[in-house]
């Protein structure tokens, strides 16, 4: 094994657990948010995330894809602490996040958020230059040299410094200012980065420019991507694996040409053949799905999915799939998929070997 | 029920061969200096969708606001000439205007929460609508509110004209938005970005109803979008728009799988989903717009274009015709044709 002395940015003393380590794990996950039905309602709990485990392999991406309300937000706001979790566990390499070993302070130096709405996660008073000093400085590097690291790194993202390190952000275009979001986010030279629909604002040209440079980033600085989107295509681009989530919790999660290939899980599917056909000849002829997503306000018991799903049966309605292998890397929630769970779709029993 | 809504609509026009809408020479300047709009040619043909493409500042919306001279009146100089249904939209007064508005033409918002009151039931928003135009009673603009809320799909229709917008989900809003531009129908539905607010499996549904509506009442349609994908699904013709002006027009077939311009080439390419390999570098169109106060000389495109030449930067390209009901505003139009087919060639290739 190499040492890890040879790389020159990844900082060696804070690699603990090794590559077989995953940088981040989530452990069954929960975010309840207490919300009153109308005026003077009756309480009821919106289960935004509702037990939801996955982890980051060292280096790689992790897509999470699903739609509004299926708690892929507030996942990622749970693992940066922007808001406290009910209740699981999160390791970053294998160190509790939040605990002895790991503060949440020194946490914060190893991961860093890029937030979609690139105009307010700017201070409009600051400009660019001193947003992207301000981490670095707060953590103890010197003025100085936290401007001089904010510089290049505008240099690095596109954003010729003698231009733009003294403007503002109402100054600068939409693709610019998730630039000056990226360089903000790599101030701190850290192993994980949170992308929250970090391009899902830009227009298609710009979001194709800021998708090279956010591979080009991964390889030069060593990162680790959380990669969260709506967009299938640009995860299918990006992303080596990719979780999907329904509901606040995960439905389906495997390597990406996988799940994008052959979902295993029908939302999974239907969200796939949801995505607008390229072919004016082949036009899409039959929504996959009726219906809006449902309120994580009671959701159904059961499968989540069963009241729009076409392959629900009795038994879906009563029993919670759990997320099981359909092959080593790839594990599904889906009845249907899963040997002897009483589904008549389901696989037969295979005698282990 | 559908047969009933069907009756009303509006095809026994006499003036039926002339285009719905035709657009000639528009240029919309704000503040006397940006040129949001500079001269744009347009034709939607009865019974036609037409979406026009472009990024944000392409002038796409502006230019389906003129339509309905929904521009803020005081900052914007319009130019050039708008003809809807027969109709001199320049020249009416703002009485014929209202009348044109929600009667002719009608428009359905990228934002339906915005775009609807919140202190009204929705229910109440479009009985309103109907008899601001119509010598109609309460109970039978109601019903008709409700033969609405039925086709486009609304579950529980009863209840809902009765709730507010707040009340309803994206999808459901938008279906109520969508209702509400046809209450009064209208010959003419502009469309601007309805689906992009949505999640992808509710866009699809709204897509879908947005062609059948079409079909069904012979709606001819401006529909303003930045995803080619959605343009697919629903257009006949795809119009490209690129700094005020529309660089590419023609059937939505020609313009994916035939471009003959560098930018439409430079959009199709920039998809995550037209890159050769996962991994592989994405082709972008480099630098960014031009400042529309400032335009330079020559085609608006050419400081990013891959294509261009010596007069690209100086003169300012003519309009090609490069086959039938087909047209880019290119110096180069068959080298970049040619570029495109090259790629493609190479891309399958690739793949097989």
């Amino acid at each position: 094994m190499s040492t890890p002395m040879e790389s020159p940015t990844v900082r060696p003393y804070r690699d603990r657990g090794g590559p077989a380590q995953p940088l981040l794990t989530v452990d069954n996950l929960v975010k309840h948010f207490p919300v009153r039905k109308g005026l003077g309602g009756k309480p009821a709990v919106v289960r935004a995330v509702d037990g939801v485990d996955f982890s980051i392999l060292k280096g790689e991406t992790l897509g999470i894809v699903g739609e509004s309300g299926c708690g892929k937000s507030t996942t990622a706001r749970l693992i940066m602490g922007l808001m406290p979790h009910d209740s699981g566990e999160l390791l970053f390499d294998g160190e509790r996040i939040g605990g002895r070993e790991l503060p949440w302070r020194d946490f914060r130096a190893q991961a860093q958020m890029v937030f979609q709405d690139s105009y307010s996660s700017l201070n409009p008073r600051m400009t660019i230059e001193g947003s992207i000093a301000f981490g670095p400085q707060v953590q103890g590097v010197p003025k100085r040299q936290a401007i001089e690291r904010a510089r290049s790194l505008l240099a690095r993202v596109g954003l010729e410094p003698a231009r733009f390190a003294a403007r503002y952000p109402h100054e600068l275009s939409g693709g610019q200012r998730q630039r000056v979001n990226i360089a903000r986010a790599l101030a701190l030279e850290p192993r994980l980065v949170v992308l929250d629909e970090a391009v899902s604002a830009l227009d298609k040209s710009v979001e194709a420019q800021v998708l090279n440079l956010l591979m080009d980033l991964k390889q030069e600085f060593g990162l680790t991507y959380l990669f969260i989107s709506h967009d299938l295509n640009v995860v299918r681009f990006v992303c080596d694996r990719v979780a999907v989530m329904y509901l606040g919790k995960v439905v389906e999660i495997g390597p990406a040409d996988a799940v994008l290939a052959n979902p295993a899980h029908p939302y999974a599917a239907a969200l796939l053949s949801s995505m607008p056909s390229m072919d004016p000849m082949a036009r899409t002829q039959v929504a996959p799905l009726a219906g809006d997503p449902p309120n994580p306000i009671d959701p159904p018991p059961g499968c989540r999915f069963h009241p729009r799903c076409t392959l629900a049966e009795a038994v879906c309605r009563t029993d919670v799939p759990p997320l099981a292998p359909v092959d080593p890397l790839h594990r599904v929630a889906c009845l249907a998929r899963q040997p002897g769970s009483g589904h008549v779709a389901a696989p037969a029993l295979s005698v282990a070997a | 029920m559908s047969e009933s809504v069907r009756e009303r609509s509006p095809m026994s026009d006499t003036s039926a061969k002339d285009p719905a809408v035709a657009i000639r020479g528009l240029k919309v300047l704000f503040g006397g200096k940006v040129e949001a709009v500079d001269g744009v040619d347009l034709t939607l043909e009865r019974g036609q969708t037409v979406a026009l493409i472009g990024e944000s500042g392409s002038g796409k919306s502006v230019t389906l606001r003129a339509i309905m001279r929904l521009n803020p009146e005081r900052s914007t100089r319009i130019t050039g000439r708008i003809v809807v249904a027969g109709q001199d939209v320049m020249a009416l007064s703002a009485k014929a205007l209202r009348a044109l508005r929600g009667r002719t033409v009608a428009m359905i918002f990228q934002e339906p929460l915005l775009a609807f009151d919140p202190v009204y039931t929705v229910g109440r928003q479009i009985t309103e609508a109907i008899r601001q135009h119509e010598a109609i009673g309460a109970d039978a603009a109601r019903r008709r509110a409700l033969e609405l809320f039925e086709r486009v799909r609304i579950p529980s229709p009863e209840r809902r004209l009765d709730a507010y917008p707040h009340e309803m989900s994206g999808g459901m809003r938008q279906r109520a938005m969508i209702a509400l531009a046809l209450a009064c129908r209208p010959q003419v539905l502009l469309a601007d970005e309805p689906t992009t607010a949505l999640d992808a499996t509710v866009q699809i549904q709204v897509l879908l109803l947005l062609r059948e509506l079409q079909a069904e009442f012979g709606l001819s349609t401006i529909f303003v979008t930045h995803d080619l994908g959605a343009a697919v699904e629903v257009a006949d013709r795809i119009a490209v728009m690129y700094a005020g002006r529309i660089v590419e027009e023609g059937s939505a077939r020609d313009v994916v799988l035939d471009p003959h311009h560098p930018y439409t080439i430079g959009l199709l390419h920039s998809r995550a989903d037209g890159a050769l390999a996962k991994g592989s570098r994405l082709k972008t169109i480099p630098g960014s717009p031009p400042d529309l106060a400032n335009r330079p000389p020559g085609c608006a495109f050419s400081a990013r274009c891959f294509l261009a030449e010596e007069r690209c930067h100086t003169e300012t390209p003519p309009d090609v015709t490069v086959a039938p009901g087909h047209r880019a505003a290119c110096w180069r139009t068959d080298v970049a044709q040619a570029v495109f087919a090259g790629d493609r060639a190479q891309a399958l290739e690739a793949t097989a």
